[in-house]
């Protein structure tokens, strides 16, 4: 046992550091993760790496992946966080993509697939509703079979980033009789299909991230259905272990730590003295930087746990609870760090975040602070993931 | 002991309580947001309803009462998540020249307050100051015919609003020193003055005030050249005490919006208040709110003690109404689930505004630290 890397691994950082150096698109360098970020802006790097076959490093070889060992994804992700990237967005290449080359067909995965490694579809969820959320599989939106295709019919929400998607994977009630998590079949739609519409909801910190959608008689081919009919929770479960595998964002996070480092760096606190400086907040970073360590283990084991053949289980749940708790926290620390500079809300200024007031790391401490209590709720709220460790961990 | 409010106190709480759910429903309230001058009907009403005279003396056009009359003001206030800036104009700048100002400038500027003509905010902070009031760069050199005003302040709150600045600059001694530091009152269309106006994230406004070579008359100072410190740190405290009455406002709604909506918001076939996780969650929500209302109310009554007395008071609310403001914000939010993220929901607005009293004058660290060093003091 050992944590060293190898040569081969030493080498395998050198490349993608100079990969990302030479390629990350100009039209987003420095842009980080702020708020106001254009559509194309978000894929711009997804792009870059379709086109090198890089855009799905987890994805088995045969399908688009890159054969990489855990730990070479796991510098992967270093490194793309140590250049502040945009990564690709979940929906298509961490979501719908594995459930998709998993029970898809033949003739799906060829046709949905290449748009997902290339970035040149983008990909939205229709699976929370008004009255479903943490009890997802009371969903009740109806798909009705009619000779080839389905009419589909009701309202999904919180669909991310919606309002771009040229797709939309979709969880569905196709038999009203049968018990809950039965009657459920996972269907792709086309967003420009008519009966559909989408309707951005504004959020806390001011932005327009998520969405509801309307779905009014669309018809969608069954040749659009992933898996039997009735299957679908099959997917929607695989997909959500998916999910909160990714969700820890480990790399993200300490690359935040360094910066929330330099923000104290250049603040006073209380005593005159640089933020850095003070006991108090320190021993808060320390708290953090422990935590965060202990996560980034967890992790690695369960990675390779993974790579040795067992896919994500329901362990995946403590790391999705963990990680966001801790990116919670980070921009807690941010925002205390900022001081006053809290308070100015810039986006609606003429101008933006360009219109100076403050120093420029503090402009959306506290947007991203009110914006990031989303991290426990979406993808299974944390107390519906305590209730998977409760009972597929501890039996309980 | 007597924990019970008078009639005039009572009354003048359901008045505004009365006016908030007619005149400032939520809608209503989003509505005049969008507009520049929404905040002077707001502001006239405040007038007519007493609301800016509750607390001034008698003598300068005031109704006599004190802090009492402002914690029930900025309590209902908190509830209604009122945005006009009655903390900037009626506690710190009417409260600074009531103790510190002379009779000419009482009688100006109080009148003009009580009857709602007067909007004063308080140019304090500076960009690198954080929370220390000791810490001004902003200087007042000696002229012919007073001072000369040269600096920055950062984030004053309700300087748009303002047609006066309360203004702290050193008028000896170095940046960090408690002597040297003095007051002026200056109409913001001095010659100098120019200011950048923007909205906060709990939609009241804010400005960053610049003073190049601003000309003041000796009558511009309020109090003792050099000896503004202890006037300023009074002015704060009873700031603060309005401000966490205000936040119990705030957290009181924020408690309750999140029980209504636990009972009535059903998943896996029940309502979700069922559930012993968030039954608990919704009983912490709750004690920590009556423990806010408790030091809030200790802060209100400490404002008329010594100095010591009074700082330990606020201290002590301002840093548990951080920490369980907080708390109850974040609770009420996850509660809410995807909801308590919308702008659409009431309750993200007043986790908002929790948020930012707690950036205002000090945060949890800040007073924490306070505390302690009274204690200190005085072992």
């Amino acid at each position: 046992m050992d944590l060293e890397f190898s040569p081969e691994e030493v080498a395998f950082r050198k490349e993608v550091r100079a990969f990302i150096d030479a390629n990350y698109p100009a039209q987003v360098k420095g842009k980080g993760l702020r708020e106001d970020l254009s559509k194309e802006d978000m894929r711009a790097w997804h792009k870059v790496l379709g086109k090198k076959g890089w855009s799905a490093p987890g994805w088995p070889v045969e399908y688009g992946g890159t054969g990489w060992t855990a730990t070479q994804r796991y510098i992967w992700l270093e490194e793309n966080a140590r250049a502040e990237t945009i990564p690709p967005l979940p929906f298509g290449v961490s979501m719908v993509g594995p459930v998709i080359y998993t029970f898809g067909t033949p003739e799906q995965k060829q046709r949905f697939l290449p748009g997902i490694l290339s970035g040149e579809v983008w990909w939205c969820q229709g699976y929370s509703e008004p009255g479903a959320g943490s009890d997802l599989a009371s969903l009740k939106t109806r798909a009705v079979r009619e000779g080839d295709h389905y009419i589909v019919n009701g309202q999904k929400t919180w669909t991310t980033l919606g309002q771009y998607a040229d797709w939309g994977f979709f969880l569905v009630r196709t038999d009203p009789n049968a018990k809950q998590q039965e009657g459920i079949s996972f269907l792709l739609i086309d967003m420009k299909s008519p009966g559909v519409t989408v309707r951005p909801i504004k959020l806390l910190d001011g932005g327009y991230e998520v969405n509801d959608v309307f779905l009014e008689n669309v018809k969608v081919p069954v040749d659009q259905r992933i898996h039997e009919e009735n299957k679908g929770w099959t997917c929607a479960k695989f997909l959500l272990a998916h999910e909160r595998a990714g969700i820890a964002g480990v790399a993200r996070s300490k690359r935040n730590i360094e910066k929330l480092k330099a923000i104290a760096k250049q603040e006073i606190g209380d005593d005159g003295k640089p933020l850095l400086e003070d006991d108090e907040f320190q021993r808060k970073l320390a708290e953090l930087e422990i935590g965060l360590s202990a996560l980034e283990m967890t992790e690695l084991r369960v990675l390779a746990r993974e790579s040795a053949g067992k896919g994500p289980g329901p362990e995946s749940s403590l790391l999705k609870i963990r990680g966001t708790e801790i990116q919670q926290r980070l921009t807690e620390l941010t925002l205390e760090a900022v001081g006053n500079y809290a308070q100015p809300y810039l986006r609606d200024m003429p101008g933006g975040n360009e219109y100076r007031v403050g120093p420029d790391y503090a402009h959306a401490a506290a947007p991203i602070y009110f914006n990031w209590r989303k991290a426990s709720i979406y993808g299974g709220s944390n107390e519906i993931q305590r209730n998977i460790i409760a009972k597929m961990v501890l039996g309980l | 002991m007597n924990f019970d409010y008078t009639d005039e106190q009572n009354a003048l709480r359901d008045s505004l309580s009365k006016w908030a759910a007619q005149q400032y429903d939520f809608e209503k309230r989003k509505a005049a947001l969008k507009s520049e001058d929404g905040w002077k009907k707001n502001w006239a009403t405040f007038a007519e309803l007493g609301l800016l005279a509750a607390s001034l003396p008698e003598a300068y056009g005031g109704l006599g009462g004190g802090a009492t009359e402002v914690a029930v003001i900025t309590e209902e206030f908190g509830k209604a998540l009122v945005v006009e800036p009655f903390v900037p104009t009626v506690v710190l700048g009417a409260g600074a020249l009531n103790y510190a100002g002379s009779a000419a400038q009482k009688d100006e500027h109080l009148n003009a307050i009580a009857s709602g003509e007067r909007v004063i905010a308080f140019a304090q902070a500076e960009p690198k100051s954080r929370w220390a009031l000791n810490d001004v760069a902003t200087t007042a050199k000696k002229s012919s015919a007073g001072y000369v005003l040269n600096g920055q302040k950062a984030v004053v709150l309700g300087g748009p609003q303002a047609d006066h600045l309360l203004v702290s600059a050193r008028t000896a001694g170095g940046q960090r020193e408690a002597q040297g530091i003095s007051l002026f009152l200056v109409p913001k269309s001095a010659k100098g003055i120019t200011t950048r106006d923007y909205p906060t994230m709990d939609d009241t406004r804010a400005a960053e005030v610049y003073f190049e070579n601003v000309s003041l008359g000796a009558d511009a100072l309020v109090g003792q050249v050099d000896q503004a410190l202890p006037v300023i740190a009074r002015v704060v405290d009873e700031a603060n005490a309005a401000y966490c009455n205000e936040a119990v406002g705030a957290m009181r709604l924020m408690t309750s919006l999140t029980q209504d909506y636990a009972k009535q918001r059903k998943q896996f076939g029940r309502a979700i208040a069922e559930f012993q996780v968030i039954q608990h969650r919704l009983v912490d929500m709750f004690m920590a709110t009556e423990e806010c209302v408790s030091l809030a109310l200790l802060a209100t009554i400490k404002l008329a003690a010594g100095d010591e007395e009074r700082a330990r008071a606020v201290s002590s609310a301002k840093a548990l109404v951080g920490r369980q403001g907080r708390f109850v914000g974040q609770a009420a939010v996850q509660t809410h689930g995807g909801m308590g993220v919308t702008d659409e929901m009431r309750v993200g607005h007043y986790f908002k505004r929790v948020t930012m009293i707690d950036a205002t004058f000090g945060n949890v660290d800040y007073h924490l630290r306070r505390f302690a060093a009274l204690n200190a003091e005085a072992a």
